[in-house]
């Protein structure tokens, strides 16, 4: 009934310093049950103290009637940690986990947004969705069993979307009595497969591999006595020191701004805004574009231009960033923003304002990989619609080029797309669109693929170079 | 406390800083992009306003969104009939300072004219699907805005941020589509609505924080006040028209705040000094009840409640 404090808690997290520049982080984990990923999430959330009182009770009464931690148990040891992340009613009836579960805590150096993707069923579809917005994937290996063949689809699946960060955990250190030697072993497995991917040794990706017990803890927030000959850090102080996607992109001189809308108040402004004091003669013929920075970063005075399909690029300089009464000098990814130009270019939503020159010549013809969502399967000749950025296009999947084995990571044959598949297509746009190798640009590299009849996402796309630009081998059909 | 947390915070370089942005602006970023695009693509949505601190939040993200002119939607408040008089009037003022158009949805309506039956417990909030999809369907509404968030139970950390309603308004758990990238697909067909969820990345702590970063105003029960309550459920109820003690019941007067502001019926008020935004944001980063166990009778009703209600088309 009172609220109960622990300021020791308190003190930590609202220590000003850390708490205003606290940066966002998310992550994904992969793996299956069996590799104890319920228990390692469960123990991140136990020990960065997101548990609250009332859910950890709550867990606490079902695991002693489970007969968890076996008789005279206490403390954390009797609480069987998987159960923190037990889902929805329909899950526990079927024992099975149906979707992808989005999960939050935080230390005095980062917020996290963690997405715990389940393991066995629909593996390609819920790996793809948690690392399309992730910053980094904790991918579990049960030191008992090594590298699986469902290891090296994951690492596959995240080498093609490209995710910045790849860390292998290496769980139930305790289980092989905390022995070097079987984590060796497995750690040389895991760079061996990253090799052949080109995981970790693109510059575009890294990938690390940390020993960890989530059971008991070891190396999961603090490193462990137990595992001497571990010098590495923390699996939590491995996230909470890892830069953010953003971070690493937003250096790059490559500005991409798709519009949203246009605001154009025409004399219907906001009447709290006027109240407060805005000039309502200068807003009179106020016009800015709306959007989300995707990547780069923009200033005022910098040329830009403007994409539109069917048109060539207009090349103007921006004259404001503004963004809720704020002036702004210069903006970054992911910022929100309105945009306003010198030049009175007719500007819609669907059209890109980028770093002037930086963009190549829009294309009506896509090629692309896509990750298959859908129960319905992908046949040549079907009509689609395609969503890339703020505009969304008709689209005629003209060819299915092959299939990728994820197991490996050999190129198959293949006309359809089935669940789970991913592979390579041509499609055909009704309208030519800025289109970008995703290896490069991860937000205007990315589509979806969409149902015309029922408006469900069939795939997600990955824009590839067009057979005869400069190819990245990765990426060659 | 582990270890880590009193370890001095990573040394970052002047040259990181400037291009770094803080959690919050992080997720402000990303709910402003989210009701722009629901805008740019639906004909016709509203945003769910109770006059609650989430629902506050959203709509003053709405006016950053489209700064400087209005709103382009109004609000819909589904009225339980058993709100908190100070959180009406709130309600009132705060869609007048911003020039809105609200709609009302009155389950009072709905009982006086049969179309609802009373629970024999008294509490309202499982009534709102009836007349929340009656006020979507009638003003076809094609995307209704909720201030929903995924830390607060286990069925929303699985919702999407735009969300598929069918004619019935049920959400379907298992057939989701799969959300990728900062891409939303928002077409539905006719008769089907989506509920969108933008701050859906957002825990109790930053919601706190932004308000008081923004200087947001919120109704007064959200601060500590005198207040005469009774115990019951394991909550202190305030005394009111729709929420009377029982003989057995006690009343005494607390130093009291609400951590939501629901239906006086079944949302139940904590013992708390925190009387200005600072003190609440210091008071919810070291509580260690969730927000919903600690004040909503309606959830403690079975593990699976807010399953069950969002199944039925509940926000």
């Amino acid at each position: 009934m009172s609220t109960e404090i622990d300021t020791a808690r308190a003190a930590a997290l609202l220590d000003e310093a850390p708490l205003a520049h606290a940066s966002l982080f998310r992550f994904a984990t992969a793996g299956s049950v069996d590799d104890g990923k319920s228990t390692l999430v469960g123990r991140l959330l136990h020990d960065s103290k997101a548990i609250l009182a009332d859910q950890l009770d709550a867990v606490a009464r079902t695991s002693a009637d489970r007969g968890f931690g076996g008789p005279g148990a206490a403390g954390v040891q009797a609480i069987d940690l998987a159960l923190l992340t037990d889902g929805l009613r329909a899950e526990r009836e079927q024992g099975i986990t149906i979707d992808v579960a989005y999960r939050y805590f935080a230390t005095d150096r980062r917020s996290f947004i963690l997405a715990d993707c389940p393991g066995h069923v629909q593996y390609t579809k819920n790996t793809v969705t948690g690392a399309s917005t992730a910053d980094a994937v904790v991918v579990l290996i049960d030191a008992r069993k090594g590298v699986l063949e469902q290891t090296r689809r994951h690492l596959s699946v995240l080498q093609l979307l490209r995710v910045a960060h790849v860390i292998v955990a290496v769980n139930k250190i305790d289980l092989v009595d905390f022995s070097e030697s079987v984590f060796r072993e497995i750690e040389a497995d895991v760079q061996q497969v990253g090799r052949e991917l080109g995981l970790g040794s693109d510059g575009i990706t890294d990938l690390l591999v940390v020993p960890v017990s989530a059971l008991d803890g070891d190396n999961v927030v603090e490193r462990s006595e137990r595992t001497p000959w571990y010098t590495g850090p923390a699996l939590l102080e491995v996230l909470e020191t890892l830069p953010a996607a953003d971070e690493l992109e937003s250096h790059l001189e490559s500005f991409r701004f798709p519009v949203q809308l246009v605001i154009r108040p025409q004399g219907a402004l906001a009447p709290d805004a006027v109240a407060g004091g805005l000039d309502v003669e200068a807003y009179r013929d106020y016009r800015a574009y709306a959007g989300q920075i995707t990547e780069g970063s923009v200033k005022v005075g910098d040329k830009v231009s403007v994409l539109t399909p069917g048109q060539d690029p207009r090349t103007t300089t921006v004259t404001g960033i503004d963004f809720a009464g704020a002036s702004l000098t210069e903006a970054v990814a992911p910022q929100s923003v309105a945009i306003r130009l010198a030049d009175e270019f007719d500007v819609a939503r669907g059209d890109t304002i980028a770093a002037a020159g930086t963009v190549r010549e829009a294309s009506a013809d896509l090629y692309a990989a896509l990750c298959w969502l859908s129960p319905k399967p992908l046949r040549e000749g079907a009509k689609v619609l395609v969503k890339h950025g703020t505009r969304t296009v008709q689209a005629l999947v003209r060819s299915v080029s092959g299939k990728l084995d994820l197991a490996t990571f050999k190129l198959e044959g293949a006309s359809s797309l089935e669940l789970n598949d991913i592979g390579h297509a041509q499609l055909r746009l009704a309208a030519p669109l800025p289109l970008e190798n995703y290896l490069h640009h991860r937000r205007t590299g990315a589509f979806l693929v969409i149902d015309p009849l029922d408006g469900n996402t069939l795939a997600a796309g990955l824009v590839n170079d067009h057979p005869g630009d400069h190819e990245d081998e990765r990426y060659s059909i | 406390m582990s270890t880590y947390l009193t370890e001095e915070p990573t040394q970052v370089t002047d040259a990181a800083v400037s291009t770094r942005l803080s959690s919050l602006d992080t997720l402000e970023s990303e709910a402003i992009h989210i009701i722009r695009e629901v805008v740019a693509e639906f004909e016709k949505p509203a945003l769910l306003f109770s006059g609650g601190k989430d629902s506050v939040v959203m709509l003053h993200l709405a006016t950053k969104a489209f700064w400087p002119g209005k709103v382009p939607f109004p609000v819909l408040h589904v009225d339980t009939g058993h709100n908190f008089p100070e959180v009406i009037d709130f309600r009132d003022r705060t869609v007048e300072r911003l020039g809105l158009k609200l709609v009302v949805g009155s389950v009072q309506e709905f009982i006086d004219s049969g179309e609802l039956a009373e629970r024999a417990d008294g509490t309202r909030n499982p009534l709102q699907t009836v007349p929340l999809l009656d006020a979507i369907q009638r003003n076809k509404f094609d995307a209704v805005f909720g201030g929903g968030r995924r830390d607060e139970d286990k069925a929303r950390a699985k919702e999407r941020i735009l969300s598929l309603r069918d004619e019935f308004g049920q959400w379907d758990p298992r057939n989701q589509r799969p959300e990728l990238w900062n891409l939303y697909n928002g077409r539905h067909t006719v008769g089907q609505h989506v509920r969108a969820f933008p701050i859906s990345n957002w825990t109790e702590l930053d919601v706190w924080r932004y308000i008081e970063r923004e200087n947001i105003e919120l109704p007064g029960l959200y601060y500590a006040h005198d207040r005469e309550v009774f115990a019951r459920d394991g909550m202190w109820r305030a005394v009111g028209e729709v929420s009377q003690p029982r003989p057995d019941e006690e009343v005494i007067t607390k130093t009291v705040r609400y951590r939501t502001v629901g239906d006086m019926s079944c949302t139940g008020a904590v013992e708390s000094a925190a009387a200005t935004v600072r003190d609440v944001v210091i008071e919810v980063a070291a509580s260690t009840i969730t927000e919903r166990g600690a004040t909503r009778a309606d959830d403690r009703i079975s593990e699976a409640a807010m399953e069950d209600r969002k199944k039925d088309g509940y926000f």
